[in-house]
């Protein structure tokens, strides 16, 4: 029998949990937990400048591996600091546990010195939270965060770690549990079969069937049997912002992905459906557009883990609720030897979707002209090609995030990470280096905007103390361009506040740590400036692009439209 | 639509709170909450009666079945329910009305609880409507303070809700 304190416990059971890195930042309340993972060197305590930062990094990490991402950060400031990143990887659904240190149980209440109801504040921004009564709960319950965490519909889980149960002086017995069982969690484990043949059926019968996939295949392990799902059948698909790369982009079925900045042919398709199979999406405003416009021909398969997305926005004709990978591969057994009843039908598609992609061919943006300054597209575009298209890519929020998404093309899964659900600026750097951490080997690529950069580039001093080689590129339009589209749009142009006067010099500010930076500002520069940035996988290189401020980016929904009512242009208009 | 919602959940510090949160949260309304321990010290009941249509309802249900802190729910509406109230009222009781409170209080089957010169605390049990009614029939005489606690119901019949 191994007697350890709470302390010992904790960094034993992420040990045995097998936890590599943990995001963290130190404070009072944590100093015993601190102390206990100073004391051994399996698990490697990765210290951030912003607790933001910790659980963006964790986030990352947890997106691109599909593991749980570990953050342990002090109580009251600490834990507060850390409610932004909590709070997108709920709206993601990523798998995240959060150990946050509390003042000691008999302070509680008394608003002592950095005391915080993090349980409260965070509540509905969190899967479950806990917090922890007696030291010796300590094992069980971790165990408990991390199961639910990663099981079901993933998503954040707080612990809240008040001081006394970690001190010291008080030694219980550690056992680590290796398994754990909620009465009241049972998350399915299939979908029901009459609904998957009803869904079956549907799809053998239908005209204009298109696939609409997100986040929860990524999630769910579910994109090898999804690409083979949709090969067999030989349906168009288009996928989420989320479920980017679940499905490969440059296959001729893959449409790109839809909604408010989704690809025309995306929005078409999905407007003139008769059938829509949404596995793992949850019809977000941001892709249905007005829902009463919604799709109005089609009828609508939804396959979801968690039964309150199904019907929660856009009523399901067959709902489904499992998990995206057995529903897939029961359907993908029902669907073997059977052949689609109206092939012609289904030629006619492709010829109207071929139709829709050739009308905007070559007319999705202006390439720069010599002289001007370089469109965010094309670099983008060139980074595609600099890291083959098989880099992690991170984002942050804004136009260089639609731009991204749309010019560079993605192949895997958990390869496109961005924060979808809250739009969190400044979660890309952090993400970026969190993944690099954890795959040294490849190519991690941040490409971020200068405002959402200077919300979280502290951590520009993390990376030099751990040697983390993440690129970022930097697209450098010296506004919120994102803000500024809307302004353009919605406001005649008066950039209240968008305009973002005394921007630092990147290139000095990077060089300041010891990092290399490489100013982008024409044309010819562009190619050899990535090739220098990619040269070493190990290196740190920001690239401080000068894109152009006035660019927009298209399509663009108009708003309480249907799918299809699309801005194209500045000047064009479906 | 009204609906009574029953809920066991684990007796836990927090519990509570996620399910009222959840109400706010997303916009849900909730006309009368209700929540005591059960035969089993680890489980708690709660009702809730809330209004909203079946596309509302659903969600409830759902989202209350996320919370791990739900163990198992019940739409007592969607069958045969009992549902009960236990209301406290004090009335003015001075006079003629002396007489006549007690009279309406017998016709209510309700019972005086506690007797002061000048008031009744009349106690009475039922659904929501009978309550409501006692009150109309109460206001002219003088109604001083109104303790409800909510409603709670259980099914008709063999269906039980328990683990
Ligand atoms: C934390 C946070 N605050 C505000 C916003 C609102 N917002 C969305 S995009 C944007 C502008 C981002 O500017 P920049 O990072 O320079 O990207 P650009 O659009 O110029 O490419 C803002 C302010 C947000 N998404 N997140
Ligand atoms: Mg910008």
């Amino acid at each position: 029998m191994e007697l350890l304190s709470g302390a010992d416990m904790i960094a034993r059971f992420l040990q045995d949990e097998g936890v590599e890195y943990i995001y963290g930042y130190p404070g009072g309340a944590a100093l015993h937990i601190y102390d206990a993972l100073f004391r051994q060197d399996k698990v490697k305590h990765i210290l951030v400048r912003h607790e933001q930062a910790a659980t963006h990094a964790a986030d990352g990490y947890a997106r691109a591996s599909g593991k749980p991402g570990t953050v342990l950060v002090t109580s009251g400031p600490g834990a507060t600091n850390a409610v932004t990143g909590i709070a997108t990887a709920y709206m993601d659904s990523i798998p995240l546990v959060v150990i946050c240190g509390q003042v000691m149980s008999h302070l509680i209440g008394d608003d002592a010195f950095q005391e915080t109801d993090i349980i409260g504040v965070t509540r509905p921004v969190v899967k479950h939270s806990f917090s922890i009564r007696h030291p010796s709960e300590i094992p069980e319950v971790l165990k408990k965060a991390y199961y639910l965490a990663a099981t079901g519909r993933p998503g954040p889980v707080v612990v809240d770690v008040p001081k006394d149960m970690t001190a010291p002086t008080e030694r219980y017995e550690y056992v680590y549990p290796k398994k754990v069982k909620l009465r009241s969690y049972n998350p399915v484990s299939r979908g029901h079969t009459g609904q998957i043949k009803k869904a079956v059926d549907l799809m053998l019968k239908a005209k204009r069937p298109v696939f609409y996939t997100g986040g929860g295949v990524v999630t769910g392990n579910a994109s090898e049997g999804l690409t083979n799902l949709v090969k067999h059948l030989g349906f168009p698909i288009t996928t989420t912002l989320m479920g980017i790369g679940a499905y490969p982009q440059s296959d001729r079925q893959c449409l790109g992905w839809l909604g408010m900045h989704g690809s025309y042919e995306s929005n078409m398709a999905m407007h003139h459906a008769d059938l829509v199979i949404a596995i793992g999406a949850r019809f977000d405003d941001r892709v249905t557009n007005n829902t009463s416009k919604f799709c109005p021909t089609a009828k609508i398969v939804h396959v979801d883990i968690d039964p309150s997305s199904v019907s929660k926005t856009v009523r399901a004709d067959v709902p489904i609720v499992g998990p995206a990978a057995s529903v897939i591969s029961e359907m993908i057994s029902l669907v073997q030897g059977k052949e689609i009843s109206q092939p012609e039908a289904l030629t006619e598609w492709w010829q109207k979707i071929d139709g829709w992609r050739d009308e905007r061919a070559g007319k999705l943006y202006e390439l720069s002209q010599e002289g001007e300054p370089l469109k965010p597209q094309e670099v983008i575009e060139a980074v595609c090609r600099v890291t083959r298209g098989e880099a992690f890519v991170t984002t942050d929020v804004g136009q260089h995030q639609m731009f991204a998404a749309q010019y560079y093309k993605f192949d895997k899964p958990n390869r496109f990470i961005t924060s979808g659900g809250l739009g969190t600026m400044g979660f890309g750097f952090p993400a970026a280096m969190g993944i690099k951490k954890s795959y040294p080997d490849d190519d991690v690529v941040c490409i971020t905007g200068e405002g959402s950069f200077q919300m979280m580039m502290q951590e520009l001093s993390t990376c030099k103390q751990y040697g983390v080689g993440v690129k970022i590129i930097n697209l450098n339009n010296g506004s919120l361009g994102m803000v500024r589209q809307w302004q353009d749009l919605n406001y005649k142009s008066r950039h209240a506040q968008s305009y973002m006067e005394s921007l630092p010099d990147f290139q000095m500010l990077i060089e300041s740590y010891g990092f290399t930076a490489l100013k982008v500002e024409r044309h010819e520069d562009l190619e050899p400036a990535l090739e220098r940035a990619f040269a070493d996988k190990n290196e740190l290189v920001f690239l401080d692009v000068y894109v152009d401020p006035r660019e927009h980016v298209y399509p663009m929904q108009v708003p309480l439209g249907s799918m299809r009512d699309m801005l194209l242009s500045k000047t064009e208009r479906t | 639509m009204r609906h009574i919602i029953s809920i066991l959940m684990e007796n836990e510090p927090g519990a509570l709170s996620r399910v009222v949160g959840l109400f706010s949260q997303r916009n849900y309304n909730i006309e009368s909450l209700n929540v005591a321990p059960t035969e089993d010290p680890t489980l708690s009941r709660l009702t809730v009666t809330t209004v909203g249509d079946d596309r509302v309802i659903e969600q409830i249900t759902k989202h209350l079945n996320k919370l791990i802190d739900v163990v198992k729910l019940v739409d007592l509406t969607e069958g045969q329910h009992i549902e009960r109230e236990l209301m406290m009222v004090k009335v003015k009781a001075l006079g003629a009305a002396r007489d006549e409170v007690k009279r309406t209080a017998d016709i209510f089957r309700a019972q005086v609880v506690d007797v002061t010169p000048n008031l009744y605390t009349v106690q009475i049990t039922g659904d929501a409507g009978k309550l409501d009614a006692f009150l109309q029939a109460m206001a002219p005489v003088g109604i001083l303070e109104v303790a409800r606690t909510g409603v709670s119901g259980i099914a008709r019949g063999d269906k039980v809700l328990s683990l």
